[in-house]
């Protein structure tokens, strides 16, 4: 991910990092790769299940957050190179916690999703850097959330701390 | 036999795998989810944190899936997952590696709000062949018990 340096960011920043359709043919075509439980290959297996329809498996749903995140960070990066910035390249993430699927994605819905910086710390061992927690949200196209999870990376600053 | 509920106490459930990675499906991956330079481009990726070609997160994440899978959810009488508490990525994945998959329950009770089913939390590891953890999680599963499970397979 590139983007702003540690010092720039603040509590509460948010920003959306656009939308996606789940196709049925991309739903069968993930699970059919990482995840072949009934409901995500199958419209009649998903009908029959609790999510009431072919789901997307879970993974596609974060792998896809993931695709939009850093589609999102390079749009802003470009942008930021024509203005004659300096860009901050992001490290990899640690990990991330509270990840909640929380209502299915049916095939054909169309997800929002959303990022707002929820903590900001030093790192104690990388004074070049910080650690930033986001939390990435996903709507469907009801408004009713979908998914949530909360992702920690490290960020570089400008000035080692 | 299908696992319920029932089949799945506390402890270790299982060591799954190996399961290679090749490079091609570490590119494939990241093209099409996580087009980051450390996980496309051998050159860059030296210059990363990383130091070095490495698999996406979430590519781990899902394969990860898939041998939870293969080893014991396609026969569970899984409904589903509710999320993730935790995972922690520790480690690289490097094209070529061999992983094998630790599966641990570290909690199984009988749901409050549907009795009939039961939410069993995995930690579930991955580790290279050199025996390093890459990636841990710890995720609940809802099962279903096995007098539910008995009664629908009932005719």
């Amino acid at each position: 991910m590139m983007m702003r340096f540690f010092e720039d960011l603040a509590i509460g920043q948010g920003r959306d990092i656009g939308s996606f359709t789940f196709t049925a043919e991309a739903i069968k075509a993930f699970a059919a790769k990482f995840d072949p439980q009934r409901f995500h290959l199958d419209e009649e297996e998903g009908r029959k299940s609790l999510f009431g329809g072919l789901a997307a498996s879970g993974w596609h749903v974060g792998s896809v957050c993931m695709k939009l995140l850093v589609a999102e960070s390079q749009r802003q990066t470009r942008e930021a190179l024509a203005r004659g910035e300096e860009v901050a390249i992001w490290g990899p993430s640690p990990g991330f916690r509270e990840l909640r699927w929380i209502r299915p994605v049916l095939a054909g819905d169309t997800i929002s999703f959303a990022s707002e910086i929820a903590a900001l710390r030093s790192s104690e061992s990388r004074p070049a850097w910080g650690i930033l927690e986001a939390r990435n949200s996903g709507t469907n196209q009801r408004g009713e959330p979908v998914f949530s999870i909360l992702s920690t990376a490290f960020v570089p600053r400008r000035t080692p701390a | 036999m299908t696992l319920t509920f029932e089949d799945l106490p506390p402890g270790r459930l299982g060591t799954f795998g190996p399961r290679r990675v090749t490079r091609e499906e570490i590119l494939a991956f990241a093209a099409e989810f996580d087009p980051q330079p450390m996980h496309l481009d051998e050159a860059a990726a030296q210059q990363t944190m990383l130091k070095g070609l490495a698999g996406s997160g979430w590519h781990l994440c899902s394969i990860m899936m898939r041998m939870m899978f293969d080893g014991f959810i396609g026969r569970t009488a899984s409904l589903g997952s509710p999320g993730v508490n935790e995972l922690r990525w520790l480690a690289p994945l490097r094209p070529g590696d061999e992983l094998m998959l630790e599966a641990d329950v570290v909690e199984a009770r009988v749901s409050k709000s549907r009795p009939e089913t039961g939410i069993v939390t995995f930690r579930c590891t991955a580790r290279n062949a050199g025996g390093e953890a890459l990636c841990v999680m710890v995720s609940p599963i809802i099962v279903k018990r096995r007098a539910a499970a008995a009664a629908q397979e009932r005719p």
